[in-house]
């Protein structure tokens, strides 16, 4: 399958020629590479459209004994979202964050290849394998560039996932010594056939799994490692992060729909009674949060916080009105997410010692350009009218006007909204508005006069993100090369509220696939594959 | 001998969960270690225990041994190892960064009073990690 070989080869080459070839060249190879990923899934997205599922045996053992890759509508959705941020992400890094070390390149192809792999595999192993792939690639671009905020938020992160990677195994565990396979599509037929002295335990099982993939997600429990891992990465790793959570929703929702599907018998919708509350309660507690921090990295975290409550609510529903307005919801929400945290690290770059966080302090640089991208991403995120995030909502809740539990649905998405609004109009309103404009000059000079004004605190000039002494923002001139991925990520937005008639028909296909697994079921054990 | 090996499993994880929960690294490292531990063991078991049964087809045997958990715990455990180096590599270098080898980077707080460090742990939580003692003061 195109799309795992070419980010594992271009990542090879990236290793071996850290030395060798500079930093210009590999700029351009990984990105071709990244760009050639995005012409891969794309071809495969119209062979997907066309023939429908596409499944490859590895080393053509047939398939329940051998690992399936099974390329559906859902898995392609979410490889051409990996594949859209990744360029976004990238253009953004090779402004400067990747020369910390050699490393970065390797890494990033890496990240990408286990994100692929998540999101093509048909066999539970597999998924833990590429699990781990993308989690040890994520921990190096956490770590990247140091900082001992960085390493401490990065030790909590790792082991949290540690710990979660070992529940996942033991899940994994009990689900192959009673049910004797790992083949997802073979796990379907067999979870239907349990005998019921195991129901139990299969059940078991299940909600182990179901953790696991939630503490992935940052489902309200198992959040908590979330935002400052967030906050304290380079801005590129956390604009890809942004797809990482939506793994652990992928995987909850192609397990719940897969697996203990309405086929599953008693084991039937197994997750679905706890998913809606635990949902909400995410939304509520990240609204909270984006309300209260302190700085805008931090807003930035808890708003993908709370765009995984929004997703997994809009999944909970069960339906394919819901699904659907999930899957539309998935791209924006990640493509915003990644945006805010882009535009943040220009805004924290262009303030000196006061970097993000949510003081009243010097004229950000070029504050007409950047604040208009701050207020169009604002309006994107808290979901107002004419941009796509409106659009999702709206799907979500005429979604939901059928479902039992519809006025906690109801109440909560709009208040959840209403809370980002005002969060986002004050973060605004104390960078752009209340900024005094006597600062000007370089970025240096603001840091010390930010200092000066005894709204900077003691330190002087700490901010030396990447590495980089904080004066390279000169003057008002706008950063055309870093704003560009930001509009880059807000058009992909727009692209989806002007082609919103062509995604919805995709999304709501999707939908239907997924809630009827037959067809999944029969591509992947049939005689022969489709390729 | 499955009594023997649930026993096993189980007092691995019960240890692993209880050093994971510490406060400090080395412990919480060695925790995940047991950890993995336990569950490569109940990865084994999941292909059922049997003793001196060929895992490849012969003509003469009786039953076999499952073959496929032996290769997911060959996967399970490169992936723990690996993961195992690069923690500890972790933990060195926030002992060289943090000072102390402190899963929050300050051990005066957890250790003289727990209800500050329990305050700190929430003001991390809920606000900005910009505003705990000791970081970003160079």
């Amino acid at each position: 399958m195109l799309p795992l070989l070419l980010p594992l080869a271009a990542a090879i080459l990236l290793l071996l020629t850290r030395r060798r070839v500079s930093l210009a060249v590999r700029r351009r190879l990984n990105l071709g590479a990244t760009l050639l990923e995005l012409a891969a899934v794309l071809w495969l997205l119209a062979l997907v459209t066309g023939e429908g599922i596409l499944v490859y045996q590895v080393g053509n053992w047939p398939a329940p004994y051998g690992i399936s890759l099974v390329a559906d509508r859902l898995s392609l959705w979410m490889l051409l979202i990996t594949a859209l941020l990744a360029c976004c992400a990238l253009s953004y890094a090779v402004q400067g964050t990747d020369s910390g070390s050699r490393h970065f390149h390797p890494l990033f192809q890496l990240q990408l290849f286990g994100l692929n792999g998540a999101f093509l595999t048909g066999d539970l192993f597999n998924l833990f394998v590429f699990f781990e792939v993308l989690l040890l690639a994520s921990y190096g671009l956490l770590l990247h560039g140091g900082g001992r905020a960085r390493v401490r938020a990065g030790l909590h992160f790792v082991v949290v996932n540690l710990a979660g990677s070992t529940l996942f195994l033991f899940a994994v565990g009990t689900l192959y010594g009673i049910l004797g396979t790992l083949n997802m599509a073979d796990l379907a037929v067999r979870v239907a056939e349990t005998a019921p002295e195991d129901v139990g335990i299969v059940r078991a099982a299940g909600l182990l799994l179901f953790t696991v993939f939630a503490l992935k997600a940052a489902l309200l429990p198992l959040y908590l490692w979330l935002p400052a891992a967030y906050a304290h990465t380079s801005a590129p790793v956390a604009a890809l992060f942004a797809i990482m959570t939506k793994v652990g929703a992928y995987a909850i929702l192609r397990v719940e729909t897969l697996i203990f599907g309405d086929a599953a018998g008693p084991l039937a919708h197994l997750i679905e009674p706890m998913l809606l509350p635990l949902a909400l309660a995410t939304m509520t507690v990240a609204a909270l949060g984006v309300l209260s921090a302190r700085g805008l990295r931090r807003q930035s975290a808890y708003l993908v916080v709370l765009s995984i409550g929004t997703l997994l609510t809009a999944f909970a529903l069960g339906t394919p009105a819901g699904i659907a307005a999930g899957l539309y919801y998935l791209p924006h929400s990640t493509f915003a997410a990644a945006a805010l945290f882009l535009l943040a690290d220009v805004i924290a770059r262009g303030r000196g010692a006061l970097a993000d966080r949510l003081d009243p302090g010097p004229t950000v640089p070029a504050a007409p350009v950047v604040g208009g991208v701050f207020f169009f991403l604002a309006v994107l995120i808290s979901g107002l009218p004419p941009l796509s995030g409106f659009l999702g909502k709206w799907m979500l809740l005429q979604a939901a006007l059928d479902r039992p539990g519809m006025a906690w649905v109801l109440a909560l998405v709009l208040s959840a909204s209403l809370l980002t609004i005002v969060a986002l109009a004050r973060s605004g309103s104390l960078l752009f508005y209340r900024a005094d404009g006597a600062v000007r000059g370089d970025a240096a000079a603001a840091a010390v006069t930010g200092t000066g004004s005894g709204s900077g605190g003691a330190e002087t000039l700490c901010l030396a993100e990447d590495g980089r002494a904080p004066g390279t923002v000169t003057g008002s001139r706008v950063d055309w090369p870093r704003l560009l991925p930001v509009l880059g990520l807000a058009g992909l937005c727009l692209a989806l509220v002007l082609a919103a008639g062509l995604v919805t028909d995709f999304t709501n296909a999707t939908a239907e696939a997924v809630l009827a697994p037959e067809r999944y079921i029969q591509a992947v054990l049939g005689v022969d594959g489709a390729r | 001998m499955e009594a023997l090996l649930a026993g096993i499993i189980a007092s691995l994880t019960g240890c692993g969960v209880y050093l994971v929960l510490r406060a400090y690294t080395f412990p919480v490292v060695l925790g995940l270690t047991l950890l993995s531990y336990a569950v490569n063991l109940f990865l084994f078991a999941t292909g059922r225990l049997t003793v001196g049964q060929p895992a490849v087809i012969s003509a003469e045997a009786a039953g076999y041994a499952d073959p496929l958990p032996q290769a997911l715990v060959l996967t399970a455990i490169v992936i723990a190892f690996g993961m195992t180096a690069f923690v500890i590599m972790l933990a060195v270098k926030a002992q060289a960064e943090l000072g102390n080898d402190h899963v929050d980077g300050r051990p005066e707080a957890a250790a003289s009073s727990r209800r500050d460090a329990m305050g700190d742990a929430m003001g991390d939580a809920m606000g900005d990690g910009q505003a705990d003692p000791g970081e970003e003061h160079p």
